[in-house]
């Protein structure tokens, strides 16, 4: 392998911490706001994840002094986000911990993470899920494209990299098509989950991960006051938030012999067919 | 009353359901303008007349271009109209135009929208469907992605007089994103998979023959989808698959066979209006949410369901 050529890369991979989907999730009554008690990281980020790590592994590794810095926004226990992703390889973290943030829709979100990225300063990529799994609006990484004046390749379906014209290509779904879209860096990459296998971190990853640093900053240390996120940043308000009654269980038959029958019936009755 | 904005990337000779859905809605306001990124055929042109719109803005793209030109359509079109509110499909694509829109224009984006009132409060789906929320802008431009099969499609009127006009863009600095491939993918004769009133769903179970799934989709004249470890498997293509990382479907009828109902899965057809589920393990986790379940074998069931569909059409 040839890999001289490569200057080396700043890439941010952004992490959540959200509502594990195993359990069942609920919207606070009175703040209208997801109960975040029982978080981890975002599963659709740990395809990001290894984008960031699996490039830079194919580019020389760390070694050649490629970044990858997992970063995230949000309340102190935001942070454990962070400390999963430096686990599976990423080399640095930061943590932008306000709890002004609390409430950002995705105007605010990505105004927030736009003024992390450029805090960070000379990101070459910046490369996110391709979807949070608590909100699951999935418009944040084209979002930031937008402010940060990068490309926007979001959608990944497959990643290639190609070291000496810094230039990334995806495959992307696209209304009856599927497209390769290139473009060089700076860019925003969102990573599905048919781009690659995440890693599981070893007791090695676990232990090395450690000793990699994580830097906390302030809005203030990135220039936002309190009122451009968090609820009061925020374009959008929630006027109420009312759960759906659970689905219960019907009828349950067993087979014996009869049950494509059964169906038919049943459908008639419900004048499905 | 608010004007409202409907925009389209792309318009064929029959515009699809999804796209009829926002003519539908746009028709509830008093003004209201669709703008589209490509050519519009006089076939598109007189179903659109249909939906009382008083405008059409055209501005096809030259060449193939990612979504630069999407965006330079829609921030002219939105400013021409002057629009309070702007509808567009759900989809990743449209959804991603609407929200960095959003940005430029210092607006707000709410996403999974089912319904836009003329007050402009949307209702929306929240955490996969299990909550249903409302919301409304704080200021500036609303653009709303709404999700397919939410509104009845009801033309209002025909012969209506449609106003067409070519919209100016501002000619668009180099593109940042190049396309450099484009693969059609193979079109099929059934229902897609997001309007479709009848979806037919098949995972392991089905153990590398989509055949019988097909079969019942088509005796019941539905869309065929398939769990994420059935399109992994590639037994099918990747389109088809339903749930968190796939599509979303909220059909009348749902039929899962051979799935075992995994969260991530549920979340792309729990809001569907009616659940029926074959499984051969009665402890699957599809029975709790199906109104209908059979524990049995899907290569025996569905065939019979099939065969007894025709007969009874016969
Ligand atoms: C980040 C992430 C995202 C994901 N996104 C999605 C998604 O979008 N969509 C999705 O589907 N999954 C998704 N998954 C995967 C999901 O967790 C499950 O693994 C998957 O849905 C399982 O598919 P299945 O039900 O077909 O297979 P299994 O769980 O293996 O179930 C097969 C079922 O078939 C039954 N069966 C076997 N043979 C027969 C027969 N002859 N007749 C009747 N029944 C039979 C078995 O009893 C079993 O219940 C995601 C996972 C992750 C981690």
């Amino acid at each position: 392998m040839t890999e001289e050529t490569t200057a080396p890369l700043k890439i941010v991979v952004l992490v959540k911490h959200v509502p594990d989907v195993q359990f069942d999730r609920h919207i606070d009554s009175d703040t209208l706001r997801l109960d975040r008690s029982e978080s981890v990281l975002s599963e659709l980020d740990e395809y990001a994840v290894e984008a960031a790590v699996a490039l830079v592994e194919a580019q020389g590794g760390f070694a050649a002094g490629h970044e990858v810095i997992a970063a995230t926004m949000g309340g102190k226990s935001a942070s454990n986000s962070v400390k999963r992703a430096l686990q599976m390889g990423a080399s640095s973290g930061i943590h932008l911990n306000d709890d002004a943030l609390a409430g950002s829709d995705t105007v605010a979100t990505s105004k927030a993470l736009a003024a992390l990225i450029e805090h960070v300063g000379a990101v070459d990529l910046v490369v996110t899920g391709m979807s949070s799994t608590d909100a699951e609006t999935s418009v944040v990484p084209a979002q930031l494209a937008e402010r940060l004046n990068f490309a926007q390749l979001t959608h990944a379906l497959a990643i290639d990299f190609d070291g000496a014209s810094r230039e990334v290509t995806i495959r992307r779904d696209h209304a009856e098509r599927t497209l390769s879209l290139a473009a060089t860096l700076p860019a925003v990459l969102s990573v599905t989950d048919q781009a690659n296998e995440p890693r599981y971190p070893n007791f090695k990853a676990i232990m090395a991960a450690k000793k990699k640093s994580i830097t906390e900053v302030s809005l203030a240390d990135i220039s936002l006051s309190a009122a451009e996120v968090g609820t009061a940043g925020s374009r959008t308000s929630v006027l109420n938030a009312t759960e759906r009654p659970a689905r219960e269980a019907g009828t349950v038959i067993n087979d014996s012999g009869q049950a494509g029958i059964a169906l038919v019936d049943f459908l008639a009755e419900q004048k499905l067919i | 009353m608010p004007s409202a904005l409907v925009f389209f990337n792309e318009l064929s000779d029959v515009p699809s359901k999804a796209q009829r859905e926002l003519l539908t809605l746009a028709s509830r306001f008093d003004q209201s303008t669709l703008a589209v990124a490509s050519e519009v055929s006089q076939d598109a042109q007189n179903v659109v007349a249909n939906y009382g719109l008083s405008k059409l803005l055209v501005a096809p793209s030259q060449g193939d271009i990612f979504v630069d030109h999407a965006l330079s359509v829609l921030e002219a079109a939105v400013k021409q109209s002057a629009s309070d509110v702007v509808l567009v499909a759900n989809d990743n694509f449209n959804r991603e135009v609407a929200a960095r829109m959003a940005v430029r224009l210092d607006g707000a984006v709410i996403t999974d929208a089912i319904d836009v009132a003329t007050d402009l409060v949307v209702t929306k789906d929240e955490l996969a469907g299990s909550y249903s929320a409302q919301a409304q802008s704080t200021g500036g431009t609303l653009f709303v992605s709404v999700k397919p099969n939410s509104i009845d499609d009801d033309p209002q009127s025909s012969g209506q007089q449609l106003e067409v006009q070519n919209l100016a863009i501002q000619s668009a600095t180099a593109a940042q994103v190049r396309v450099v491939a484009t693969e059609a993918k193979a079109v099929s004769d059934r229902p897609k998979l997001t309007e479709a009133r009848v979806v037919v769903a098949g995972g392991r179970g089905v153990n590398g023959d989509f055949g019988p799934v097909e079969d019942l989709a088509d005796a019941l004249a539905g869309a065929v989808g398939a769990s994420r470890a059935a399109t992994d498997a590639g037994w099918i293509t990747h389109d088809a698959q339903i749930g968190q990382t796939g599509v979303t479907v909220s059909p009348q009828l749902f039929i899962s066979a051979g799935i075992s109902g995994a969260i991530q899965q549920k979340a792309g057809m729990q809001t569907s209006k009616c659940i029926v589920a074959i499984n051969k393990d009665v402890d699957a986790p599809v029975f709790e949410i199906a109104d209908f379940g059979i524990v049995g074998d899907l290569s025996k069931v569905l065939p019979q369901a099939a065969e007894e569909i025709r007969r009874r059409q016969a």
